[in-house]
């Protein structure tokens, strides 16, 4: 009996081969015959495309072809979530060419593309390409995109204005604030980030002549989907000639989720010079540009309640940018991701949340890590601390008492989780939120820190502490529930699994997710090793090729644990069953009498009546003796659509200090619990929880994507966007509780994003802690030490006192 | 980060090198550890007919003591192996030679390449100004040396010809009378410094507690500068904090300070005048 392995920690299977420089990613794959694309961007954010002369470029040498917008017959990119879904709300959509033709809308959209025999010979002609640009004014700042005499970017959208979507009561909201014995107003900026995964993307497409299919490798979180998009509404290739692979994929954080525009121009560009497989991998400092970003809101929030700090109101406004044109979900991500989860863990009896989606002179917008809900916390966790200082109490005392009790579940929250058109719903199903507060308060010492604040204060530093007390919403909800708030493609959010013992016992998992380094190939194996009762040394776990794979969504949204494993769960369960039911041909035996434990199958009362999953497989798999109506292999299939969301929760605290004399941040304890539910792996959702936290207090002190006025990204490569670095973070101290999710048979909630969703919050809470002594209420993020320093100097100018 | 075309060469000697660079022209540039030059080159930033790889001359590399108690530093010894020899006397190369970069940089960067490259945001300039070094520089017609405050001219501009190659910097002697720090403020992203002052005090053997002093500061104009004002208010005060307060607010006097995104010019002024003091407190602290 192999020992048990689901919930330890045992070391990731796939590691051995990130490590050693034995991974393949996409730029590792090379082809005989291979060639190599560069693509001319935009150097201007907002232009006119007047004429593009390509004849020099193609007598560069090497050159194979030069391709611009106009040679390419497929249509511009789908954009599959529109705000409101199927509720009829307007959505003013543009989306990108695959090259432009007419105009460009950020510096950095793809205008022409060199197919070259080298990458040297492909990115030296660009050089010859002469495009006659007419310059247009720009606008990058979502607000004043909105506003009368703002440059307009397209003609279907006045103002710039992609949606402006409600959830909520407006009415009772409006009235809760208004008769509110406290209200505290702040405009808050949730800066514009940059993802940034180790591994920049890149494609691969191969045209066959032979067969007239094509095969395409992309670094994607999502080959299944992008297969379905570039056939059904991009190049109009039949489905089943296209073939989508991911091989290893260096990290993605979501930017690597959507159908971009390379994808359909490497297809393109195989076929058009005969069939050669065309390589294109973009550089760190093109990928911000063709790559999407994350975040960027400019947020009005109004928080009522009394004077004893029961919160009976949050009124939101938000702008979202969305960028030039739209990405894939962008308008998405800030409406149901962001504003249904605003309540976050509290019973606030009114919340309303407006959303305007804005065009603006910048890289398009979509899901970076967390997608939405970091947002939404960052607003009601900063807008607790707000009124907690308006009333003067306690920032903890404030979440206790607002906290929905443990008896409320499910609960269907006021920020319209219950209000997706044809009345589908999802509920809070769990949840129990003081003890995760209480054990990070008793983590953090939370009621001796005045005495260190005192003894920062001795040192020239000024010490601050904050709380985030978050849910998330992970797995990416039923399908019936996402298809009635968005995705207009009419994609559902199952997931799938399949299960095959061979002959010789060994067995093969193929799954629709798809791994970027979280570690799938050992969590999936894990289950099934729990599952059938065999070693994992017995599992491989095969993902990211359409041809061979059962149709999946891929990973994000911290679906793959709660959705993907309950789907291997299924197929691991059908298999159970066959192989009991052939266990009992085998045996003489009536199927009802089969015991299973682990891997042996014996007859009830005769213990020594025994066969092993391998040999049941090596028999059932020849068929040589089958049952009437069995058919042989032990090969079987299942899909899971999750019946509800998963609710992870938890408490995070953020310990920091300010230097006086250069504002600079030094965050110097991290105190997280969260209850992700039970853990398949804890040394992996430790690591998960990591990453997050890091990603989360990198936004809050260092990250910023900067764009001028004229719509140049002025933090356009690594040596001035700032990544977090390990040894600028504290030594994490992590501890849990453990509610199990009621929606799946593993109880597991999904840990993918939790850590980015808490840590901004508490960390920026912490600075604005910290500066409180000089009467500072907010600031916006990141906290540099420029921006630190001159908040402390403007406060004291104005008579803070510190 | 595909550079344009070049062509590469790599002299087997230094008069070889020489020659070549004599017969050059314009269009080659020497590169020894690369970890500057080499991405300018991938950005395209920069582009050069010929590299000229001097990497490899045996003669560049190490530290070795002068009969005058000076040191001899080697253009091609890295950072690394600065940190490890006896130059780490000094407490502000101790200060700032871990923060250059990180561990690949220092293992491949060198002394010579760095301040050849004049990044006015580099922390070795400033660290060379305060100690007063000298660099020796040659060319196939012969050899010279440079005090290191005429050496850094403007924003990547020295005074080494297109025809010479700096082959080595002279360190003054360990001294027992002297203690220096650098304190800079990084740049988060690039590790460059928004500001980095290295300061070396000197006790004076009259009344006067602080006998000279020589301040230096990068990242905050178009190229490194000997604070001399700070110098002058300094040298022959009693190094109270008052005294030294007092001295720093000239820290970026004559200068037009440098303003990006990282830093506006108000702030990385104060920022220059806070460093100052944070290096002269160290650095009197060190000579005890």
């Amino acid at each position: 009996m192999a020992i048990d392995v689901l919930g330890s920690p045992v070391k990731r299977t796939e590691d051995p081969r990130f490590i050693t420089g034995k991974g393949r990613y996409l730029d590792d794959i090379k082809l005989q015959g291979m060639v190599h694309m560069a693509i001319l961007r935009s150097p201007y954010a907002h232009a006119k495309i007047k004429s593009i002369d390509t004849a020099a470029a193609k007598k560069r040498p090497g050159v194979l072809a030069v391709i611009v917008g106009a040679d390419i017959p497929y249509n511009p990119l789908p954009m599959a979530w529109p705000a409101g879904g199927s509720s009829g709300i307007q959505n003013n959509v543009n989306t990108p060419r695959i090259l432009a033709t007419d105009d460009v809308k950020w510096t950095g959209e793809g205008v022409a593309a060199i197919i070259a025999e080298t990458p040297e010979q492909a990115v030296d002609a660009l050089e010859a390409i002469v495009v006659d640009w007419e310059p247009l004014p720009t606008v990058v700042d979502a607000e004043k995109a909105t506003k009368p005499g703002a440059p307009q970017l397209h003609e279907n959208a006045p103002n710039n204005v992609v949606f402006e979507w409600q959830v909520g009561d407006k009415a009772g909201t409006d009235a809760a604030i208004e008769a509110a014995e406290v209200v505290v107003r702040q405009r808050i900026v949730n800066q514009r980030l940059i993802p940034n995964p180790m591994e920049v993307r890149g494609d691969i497409g191969w045209y066959n002549p032979g067969t007239d299919e094509y095969t395409v490798w992309m670094s994607s979180q999502t080959p299944h989907i992008q297969r379905l998009l570039l056939a059904a509404f991009v190049t109009g290739i039949p489905e089943h000639k296209i073939r989508c692979i991911s091989p290893d994929v260096g990290g993605a954080f979501g930017s690597k989720i959507f159908c971009y525009a390379d994808m359909a121009l490497v297809m393109f560009a195989s076929k058009l010079i005969g069939g050669r497989p065309v390589k294109w991998v973009e550089t760190r400092s093109e990928s911000y540009g063709s790559t999407i970003h994350g975040r960027d809101h400019i947020t009005y929030l109004e928080i009522g309640g009394t004077r004893e700090g029961e919160i009976t109101g949050l009124r939101v406004k938000t702008y979202a940018n969305l960028g030039g044109r739209l990405s894939t979900v962008g308008p998405g991500i800030p409406t149901t991701l962001y504003a249904r989860v605003l309540a976050g863990p509290y019973k606030f009896p009114n919340v309303h949340c407006e959303v305007t989606g804005v065009y603006t002179n910048t890289t398009f917008v979509d899901a970076y890590r967390g997608a939405g809900r970091p947002e939404a916390t960052y607003v009601v966790e900063r807008a607790m601390d707000l009124f907690a200082d308006e009333i003067g109490m306690d920032h903890a005392a404030i979440r206790r008492k607002n906290f929905l009790p443990p008896d409320s579940f499910p609960y269907d929250n006021p920020s319209g989780l219950g209000t997706a058109v044809n009345g589908e719903k999802i509920f809070i199903d769990s949840g129990n939120y003081e003890p995760a507060l209480n054990k990070a308060l008793t983590m953090i010492d939370y009621f001796e820190i005045d005495k260190k604040k005192q003894e920062a204060r001795s040192r020239g530093k000024y010490l601050g502490i904050g709380l985030s007390t978050y849910i998330e919403v992970c797995g990416v909800a039923p399908s019936k529930w996402i298809g009635a708030v968005g995705e207009g493609w009419g994609a559902a959010m199952w997931e799938s699994a399949n299960v095959k013992v061979h002959l010789t016992g060994k067995i093969i998992v193929t799954v629709g997710t798809q791994p970027q380094g979280q570690g799938h190939e050992t969590t999936y194996a894990q289950v099934i090793a729990h599952e059938l009762g065999v070693p994992m040394d017995d599992i491989i776990v095969q993902h990211s090729d359409t041809q061979g794979t059962p149709f999946g969504y891929g990973s994000y949204g911290s679906r793959t644990s709660s959705v993907g494993m309950t789907a291997a769960v299924k197929a691991a369960g059908k298999i159970r069953e066959k192989a009991r039911r052939y266990a009992a041909h085998m045996l003489e035996a009536n199927v009802g009498d089969i015991e299973v434990d682990g891997a042996n199958y014996s007859v009830k009362g005769s213990p020594d009546k025994v066969k092993t999953l391998q040999e049941i497989a090596f028999a059932i798999d020849l068929g040589f003796s089958m049952p009437e109506a069995m058919e042989p292999y032990l090969d079987e299939t299942a899909y899971h659509d999750t019946p509800n969301c998963t609710w992870p929760f938890g408490t995070h605290i953020a310990l920091v200090e300010i230097d006086e004399g250069t504002g600079k941040v030094d965050l110097v304890r991290y105190v997280a619990v969260d209850d992700v539910g039970k853990k398949i792996n804890p040394m992996i959702v430790d690591g998960q929880l990591h990453g997050g936290i890091a990603q989360g207090v990198g936004q809050a002190l260092w990250e910023g994507a900067i764009y001028g006025e004229d719509g140049q990204l002025q933090s356009g490569s690594l040596l001035d966007y700032a990544l977090p670095r390990a040894a600028w973070l504290p030594n994490l101290e992590l501890d849990e509780t453990v509610t199990p999710s009621p929606v799946n048979p593993l109880g597991v909630k999904g840990v993918g994003e939790a850590g980015t969703i808490a840590s901004t919050a508490a960390t920026a809470n912490a600075v604005i802690d910290a500066l409180s002594p000089f009467g500072i209420r907010h600031l916006d993020m990141p906290y540099t030490a420029q921006t630190v320093w001159r908040a402390m100097r403007d406060a004291k100018a104005k008579g803070g006192q510190a | 980060m595909i550079p344009t075309a070049f062509d590469y060469t790599r002299p087997a000697s230094l008069d070889e090198a020489l020659r070549l660079l004599s017969s050059g022209g314009g269009g080659s540039k020497v590169i020894a550890g690369g970890q500057s030059l080499l991405p300018l080159l991938k950005l395209r930033l920069a582009n050069v007919d010929r590299l000229v790889d001097i990497g490899r001359l045996g003669e560049l590399k190490g530290v070795k003591s002068l009969p005058d108690g000076r040191l001899s530093v080697g253009a091609l010894t890295t950072y690394a192996e600065l940190l490890e020899s006896p130059a780490r006397h000094y407490g502000l190369l101790r200060d700032a030679l871990p923060t250059i970069g990180d561990v690949q940089v220092r293992n491949r960067g060198t002394v010579g390449g760095a301040i050849a490259h004049a990044d006015p945001a580099s922390d070795l300039p400033a660290c060379l100004l305060a100690l007063d070094a000298e660099v020796v520089v040659r060319s196939s017609k012969g050899e010279r040396t440079i005090p290191i405050t005429a050496f850094f001219q403007d924003s990547f501009q020295t005074a080494i010809a297109e025809d010479e190659l700096l082959t080595e910097v002279r360190l003054p002697g360990p001294r027992d009378d002297a203690g220096s720090a650098y304190a800079s403020l990084e740049q988060p992203a690039s590790g460059y410094a928004i500001v980095g002052v290295a300061a070396v005090v000197i006790r004076s053997t009259s009344n006067a507690p602080i006998g000279a002093s020589a301040i230096a500061i990068t990242g905050v104009g178009p190229v490194a500068y000997r604070a001399s004002a700070v110098e002058k208010a300094l040298t022959g005060s009693d190094g109270s904090a008052a005294a030294i307060a007092a001295a720093a607010a000239h820290a970026t006097d004559g200068v037009t300070v440098n303003s990006d995104i990282h830093a506006d010019r108000e702030y990385r002024t104060e920022m220059a005048r806070v460093f100052t003091v944070r290096a002269i407190e160290a650095a009197l602290a060190r000579l005890g």
